[in-house]
């Protein structure tokens, strides 16, 4: 057998997915005599409609999970996979004709859109937040429509700063500033020395709608108050918008145009050396080199992560994705995907599959903190607090549907963009920004 | 048309018979015909008339997704009015239908005079010309997202090795050049559908009006405006109403392209409706914007048919 470093490293992760399966295929039967919450119904068969995975090891690690409640309970489950930006027309879809896959996993505030048609899963939440420390304050605002969970917000992927070290040490900072106003001097000073910044103003999701909520948040600017009132055109609002303007500036050109991938592929071809992200750049730079490619196992030693600066408000506004997991109210099987939820967050399952997504994902309740991934790679660290330190989509407001329209909507990114581009004064993107929120909070 | 009975027999039995009723609507002509109609009007009702109204109806409602909504009249439209990003789609929209109409139709007919001559593997290359129409739209639109990519555009890189430019292209991020690569794609696209139904129109007209035409002096130019040109404008009326309507409702392209971006230079009213009504949850607004399209592919319609369909020089009048 021709054994070469690629083939064993496939043949070791197969292994060890095997090994994961079997080790939980044991401890799920056991699970589905003692504490299953819901027996699943005669017959059942659940479709679940997921994201698709950033890193393979963390698909992986769920797969195996999947085949283990499978093998406990003899329910099949079919998972399928949509771009990221193509989960919530379909969820959307199937909400409104009552028809399609069991559950979907999506983002942020998606649940909010239709929480009528979410299936309620408070007692599986309940069960969770109670064995295993509470749940993270975001999830809860997340999870819950009233008193009531309509979704359990089972991971949360860490928006963070990804650089490479060697160019900020060349641009003059021996660390990421803590400060907007020193993360705004690093910016000017890698653009001085040809190794640019860079972070996604198109109409990307993800990383773009990261950006653009951290930038406002971090200087008092809010889309509407508490009372869900709309209160975008303010003098923080103004600076906010100067603020990303200056950064706007000295980044590579074309940001305009980027959506949720191009900063990942500019960043991985030395065409920016800082960027946003989760740190599935670090992992695809990892995967590279140990299939042998030695400029990205150079590149990998030298990226690292950060927490956002705090801003002229004084604390984290860091905006990290929220992937919550609901039911719909149209399946056949209520109780077969309330035990598949419940089964997925047991620490047994959740801390192998967190721990095969490297860091991609972080958890959503306390009991989390202690899980292996958190020390395999002091590179992860970063990741670790996503659920604690960020703020839910809407702001000081609900989180609600109106929240998750404006998010869709892309109001805050676009006013950004606007200003940035130098197509309208602060003040004329503040404008268009307000009427854009009065429209969705009326 | 007057009520003529198929058989004398029947419609005697008709007359004396209690069930006449029935048996008339079995046995008349009038009936008949609609009762053949009525596949195709169910057809049509059902995939076309009732989709159409309830979304005409929807625009008239706040529906959100899973909810049905009420009934609140034109407050969607009200809100719309006053929408500066609702405003822009519908330039975007009119910029990006007008400009790439008007260019198909030169190109088209261009290609299509081309290929109507005769040329040695006439029918490969006419196959060839329907290569860009047959790729899938999100196929070609993937393979454009790269050529325009600002950091890794092919035509960047091959017009910097050529040392012409030493900068990058900023294709999609600046909103004149992010609306010329839109436009640009969907002229590759759309040329082939109007050059080989063109070419199609050009090989009806026939040679011995040429023929004639040339014996009496006639130029390339004029044998163009007077014989190919009329001859081919019911056609055109055709085409260019199709490839209109086809590039006023253009959605794949812009999608996979920009999404509506870099600050929604090239939102069109078919991408801001969906971006409302499915990503945004406001089906109601996204109705609205969608009824809104209405108007503008009615004057379309109207402009093709009543403006280039029924001239009187096609049968052999005067202009006016």
């Amino acid at each position: 057998m021709n054994l070469t470093r690629r083939s064993l490293l496939r043949s070791t992760a197969a292994t060890g997915a095997l090994a994961m399966a079997t080790s939980l295929t044991g401890w799920a039967k056991a699970w589905a005599q003692t504490s299953m919450l819901h027996a699943p119904e005669e017959g059942a068969t659940l479709q679940l409609l997921r994201w698709r995975r950033f890193i393979q090891s963390e698909e992986d690690s769920f797969m195996a999970l999947v085949a283990a409640f499978t093998a406990a309970t003899g329910v099949p489950v079919e998972v399928l996979s949509e771009g990221m930006d193509d989960v919530q027309p379909k969820a959307s879809v199937a909400a409104n004709v009552g028809s399609g896959p069991d559950m979907f996993w999506g983002l942020y505030s998606l649940p909010h859109l239709f929480s009528d048609r979410c299936i309620d899963v408070t007692d599986v939440a309940d069960y969770i937040g109670n064995k295993y420390g509470g749940w993270a304050p975001s999830a809860e605002v997340y999870g819950k429509s009233g008193d009531q969970w309509i979704a359990l917000p089972v991971a949360y992927n860490a928006n963070l700063i990804n650089y490479r070290q060697s160019a900020i040490a060349e641009a003059g900072f021996s660390e990421m500033p803590g400060d907007t106003e020193g993360f705004l001097e690093l910016n000017r000073a890698l653009n001085r020395i040809g190794k640019p910044a860079g972070m996604a103003l198109g109409f990307a999701s993800g990383d773009g709608n990261a950006w653009v909520h951290w930038c406002l948040w971090s200087h008092g600017g809010n889309l509407v108050d508490a009372d869900d009132n709309v209160i975008i055109n303010s003098p923080e609002t103004e600076a906010a918008l100067v603020y990303a303007k200056n950064l706007y500036d000295v980044w590579i050109p074309g940001t305009a145009s980027w959506n949720d991938s191009f900063n990942n592929k500019a960043f991985l071809a030395e065409e920016v050396f800082l960027t946003n992200n989760g740190v599935s750049i670090y992992a695809a730079a990892q995967n590279a080199a140990a299939e042998g490619d030695e400029k990205m196992a150079a590149m990998a030693e030298d990226i690292n992560h950060a927490y956002w600066p705090v801003g002229p408000v004084g604390k984290p506004t860091e905006f990290h994705i929220c992937y919550p997991l609901m039911g719909m109210t149209y399946t056949k099987y209520p109780n077969a995907v309330k035990a598949f939820m419940q089964f997925m967050m047991e620490a047994e399952n959740y801390g192998p599959w967190l721990n095969g997504a490297r860091a991609y994902l972080s958890h959503a309740y306390a009991a989390g903190e202690d899980f292996a991934v958190w020390t395999a790679d002091p590179k992860f660290a970063p990741a670790k607090p996503a659920a604690y330190r960020t703020l839910t989509a809407g702001g000081l407001g609900s989180v609600g549907e109106k929240a998750a329209s404006a998010l869709a909507d892309f109001v805050v990114l676009s006013m950004i963009a606007n200003a940035c581009s130098g197509r309208s004064t602060p003040q004329d993107a503040m404008r268009v920004a307000e009427r854009q929120a009065q429209r969705i909070y009326r | 048309m007057a009520d003529v009975p198929l058989s004398p027999t029947r419609s005697a039995a008709a007359k004396a018979g209690g069930a006449s009723a029935w048996t008339r609507l079995q046995t008349n002509r009038n009936w008949l015909g609609l009762w053949f109609m009525l596949p195709a009007a169910g057809f049509l009702i059902l995939f076309l008339a009732y989709p159409l109204g309830l979304g005409v109806w929807l625009s008239f409602t706040d529906s959100r997704i899973g909810r049905p909504g009420e009934f609140i009249g034109f407050e969607n439209y009200a809100w719309l009015w006053g929408d500066d990003v609702f405003w822009l789609s519908v330039f975007n929209t009119l910029l990006y239908t007008t400009v790439a109409s008007v260019l198909k139709f030169a190109i088209g007919l261009y290609l299509a005079l081309l290929l109507n001559r005769h040329m040695r593997f006439k029918a490969i290359i006419r196959a060839v010309v329907l290569i860009p129409f047959i790729v899938p739209t999100v196929l070609s639109a993937v393979a454009f997202w790269w050529i325009f990519d600002t950091q890794f555009s092919i035509i960047t890189w091959m017009l910097q090795g050529l040392g012409l430019i030493d900068h990058q292209i900023n294709w999609l991020g600046d909103s004149t050049m992010a609306r010329a690569s839109v436009i640009f794609a969907n002229i590759w696209r759309g040329v082939p559908f109007i050059a080989i139904t063109l070419l199609a129109g050009l090989q009806t007209v026939p040679g011995s009006l040429y023929e004639a035409a040339t014996i009496d002096g006639a130029t390339r130019w004029q044998l163009f405006r007077f014989i190919t040109y009329p001859l081919l404008t019911p056609i055109i009326a055709v085409v260019m109403t199709f490839s209109v309507l086809f590039t006023f409702t253009d959605f794949q392209l812009i999608w996979v392209l920009t999404r509506g971006g870099p600050f929604n230079a090239t939102h069109l009213m078919a991408t801001l409706s969906y971006q409302r009504a499915i990503l945004g949850g406001n089906l109601g607004e996204g109705a609205a914007i969608a009824t809104a399209m209405i108007p503008f592919l009615l004057a379309a319609i109207m402009f093709s048919w009543f403006g280039l369909q029924r001239r009187k020089w096609q049968s052999g009048g005067s202009d006016d």
